[in-house]
């Protein structure tokens, strides 16, 4: 055993946030025998804290610091504090993720010259193709234990998802299933099969989903190899002359300031905190935040093109029972420009309780046209819309010019506005989930608009070249070769699919590389 | 706060003699407003009695759930009458803004607010102050005030926390019968 390390200790990786990207990473290098410090701005919460309660789960879990937003983005008006729906603690996000776990299609690694130029989207294609990302998606597959890959089993289908199914079928649609997921459908890596209950956004109490938290985070410290402190909230990375990263500091609990020296440093705070971080940092040397000689830090935040279909039957469905994503419809995935957009989209099962419904139906409404739809709740089912959205230069993380955090730091804005494309994409796909649920005889349906921000993608894109974006097919920064970017804030693009499995498989490849790199002496 | 039963002691006859009859929501004394099953009464602290029950009320009417008994939006509101305790200023505002309801009322040859008959009539009210603080924070927070009570999800037979009974994998998870 190694760890703890010294605050002094410049052999260490740090890597700054524990979720699919950090929490994958920092695991993978310890098994490497990587000296890792892993910095976490939450606290640590196992399955047997988690809360089958959405109110306390989300008080529990989410990241709640301050943050504002502007565009034309309707959750800038119903959540203005609110841009985003993600996890302070260890495990980030995997603590709360559905368990989706999609690849991406070949032709979304390459956008730009499958779609052409699209006014308005800052298209580029990813520096890695579908063919090479296929060995490190089977890894993030066996690693997270994805049903219906490898020799895994699917899960099996709830209420929630025998109507989309049926409804489906009946208009047509061939792919549908009980999904690629997270979950375990077996007894396996020594957590239990699904016991359907619900819940699986504030964090699975069986650890059936797997979390970073529960699974890469203490595998990676039984190697000894690897320190986790949590609540270290990460405040700026720190260069030297020659303009390598030389550390980071960090406010711990109390707000007392430390200084962790490092060879390298990783970061993985998500799509958000990520860029504010690079920007934060900015130095004499720096003067525009580290990493941004493109100007591209913080720049085409991405957060899927979303919305969700509800609808009312005559008879109970009980969509809360079981798993929350407990199937898909791939058929509109794929990229079919005469449905008036570029792009595709997913149809994944939905279910959120009643007390997240009452906020989420119809943020802001009143009155009995919403009230009888929440009457209708026992007989309702529900899908989630995810679907490809375009990069625009515009949308983006910046600093607040004014309001400052706990530890006296800029907050983030996080500015968004929908593209004529994702507006196209979003209305076809409410009228399908709608005709899906139609075709088995809803009552009544609802088009729900987009909730704070799950997937949170595209601040520090990914490219082949040192203009057009902040790190290279590595996720290492164009600037400076032993900084490295970690979480979904690296996707190029988004594509349709849930960015998890994605995260991971980068992750997975890119400590490969830190490893030889560090062994070449590169850094 | 909110008592069950606490007040046996007034009859029927006191209740309905008692000020403003409104609703199903009595005042019945200085500080004591009730229900006229006498399933609860509810004590405040700042506002009036009077605008405790127009409150109430008002809250109904935001979101109107008819199998939902006036105790739960009772409770729901009952944190306004807290806060205006601590912060004169709110409790203005919220004084301030039921007494303007009520004149709006009064204007369209009615009573008061709560004397409106037809809820339709009470929501055209209601329309004309939405975009104030007042509604804005009386609808906020009754989105969890209300929904957020565990007594009431059975009603919409939302079933709640799962993990003590061990999941729905032996408890119909998929027992959909009806497609």
């Amino acid at each position: 055993m190694v760890a703890p390390y010294d605050m002094s200790d410049d052999s260490v990786v740090v890597v700054i946030g524990t979720g699919a990207g950090g929490g994958t990473l920092a695991n993978e290098l310890a098994q490497k025998g990587v000296s890792v410090v892993a910095l976490e701005a939450g606290g640590r919460h196992l399955p047997e804290d988690y809360l089958n309660d959405e109110w306390s789960s989300f008080g529990q879990l989410a990241w709640l610091d301050m943050r504002t937003t502007s565009g034309d983005w309707r959750v800038s008006r119903d959540f203005p504090n609110l841009p985003a729906w993600i996890v302070k603690a260890v495990g980030g996000s995997t603590v709360h993720w559905a368990g989706a776990s999609l690849r991406f299609q070949d032709h979304e690694w390459r956008v730009k010259s499958e779609y052409g130029d699209i006014e308005g989207a800052n298209l580029l294609d990813w520096p890695i193709t579908g063919e090479e990302m296929d060995p490190w998606y089977t890894l993030a597959e066996d690693k997270i234990g994805v049903t219906r890959t490898g020799d895994r089993p699917g899960l099996p289908g709830n209420n929630n998802y025998k109507v989309m199914e049926a409804g489906a079928k009946k208009l047509g649609y061939k792919d549908v299933h009980t999904g690629r997921m997270g979950i375990n459908s077996i007894d396996r890596d020594d957590r239990p099969m699904c016991q359907q209950a619900g819940f699986c956004f504030q964090g699975c109490k069986y650890g059936a989903k797997w979390s970073t938290a529960y699974t890469e985070i203490p595998k990676g410290e039984d190697t000894g190899n690897l320190e986790v402190r949590e609540h270290a909230h990460v405040l700026t990375i720190e260069h030297d002359d020659s303009g390598k990263v030389t550390g980071v500091v960090y406010a711990d609990k109390d707000g007392n300031q430390h200084m962790q020296k490092a060879r390298a440093v990783a970061v993985a705070g998500n799509s958000i905190e990520s860029p504010r971080l690079l920007l934060n940092s900015a130095s004499s040397k720096y003067p525009d935040g580290l990493a941004n000689s493109s100007g591209q830090v913080g720049k085409n935040y991405m957060r899927h093109m979303t919305g969700s279909v509800y609808a009312i039957f005559d008879h109970p469905v009980r969509m809360w029972r079981g798993t929350t994503m407990a199937g898909i419809v791939t058929d509109e995935s794929i990229n079919d420009p005469s449905r008036g957009f570029v792009g595709g989209y997913e149809m994944e099962t939905l279910s959120i309780g009643v007390p997240f419904m009452a906020a989420f139906l119809d943020p802001g409404a009143w009155g009995r046209s919403f009230t009888s739809a929440m009457d209708g709740y026992e007989n309702m089912a529900g899908m989630w819309l995810v679907g490809e959205d375009m990069p625009q230069e515009s949308n983006g993380v910046t600093l607040h010019g004014e309001i400052k955090d706990q530890h006296g730091l800029p907050v983030p804005n996080v500015h968004f506005t929908d593209h004529p494309n994702d507006i196209a994409m979003r209305n076809h796909a409410y009228q399908q989930g709608a005709a899906i649920y139609d075709a088995v005889g809803a009552t009544r349906s609802f088009p729900t608009p987009p909730y704070p921000s799950t997937h949170n993608l595209g601040t520090n894109r990914m490219s082949e070249n040192a203009a057009d974006g902040v790190v290279n097919k590595h996720g290492q920064a164009h600037d400076i070769p032993n900084l490295f970017i970690s979480d979904g804030s690296q996707f190029t693009t988004g594509a349709a699919e849930n960015p998890t499995l994605t995260i991971v498989a980068l992750a997975i490849r890119q400590a490969d590389y830190i490893a030889d790199q560090m062994n070449k002496g590169n850094i | 706060m909110l008592q069950k039963n606490s007040l046996k002691a007034l009859s029927r006859r006191d209740l309905l003699k008692s000020g403003v009859a409104a609703g199903a929501t009595f005042v019945v004394g200085a500080n004591f407003l009730t229900h006229a099953s006498e399933a609860w009464a509810m004590e405040t602290k700042a506002l009036s009695p009077s605008s405790m029950a127009t409150l109430v009320q008002v809250a109904r009417d935001i979101y109107p759930h008819d199998r939902i008994a006036d105790q739960y939006y009772a409770i729901a509101v009952k944190g306004h009458d807290d806060a205006a305790a601590e912060d004169e200023a709110k409790k203005q505002m919220f004084e301030d803004g039921i007494a303007n309801l009520d004149s709006l009322a009064q204007g369209a040859g009615h009573p008061s607010y709560i004397a409106v008959g037809w809820e339709d009539d009470r929501v055209a009210l209601l329309k004309q102050i939405e975009d104030t603080p007042m509604f804005q924070e009386v609808r906020g927070g009754l989105v969890v005030g209300l929904y957020n009570q565990p007594e009431v999800w059975p009603i919409f037979g939302y079933e709640g926390e799962s993990f003590s009974k061990g999941g729905y994998l032996a408890r119909g998870f998929d027992d959909i019968a009806w497609l």
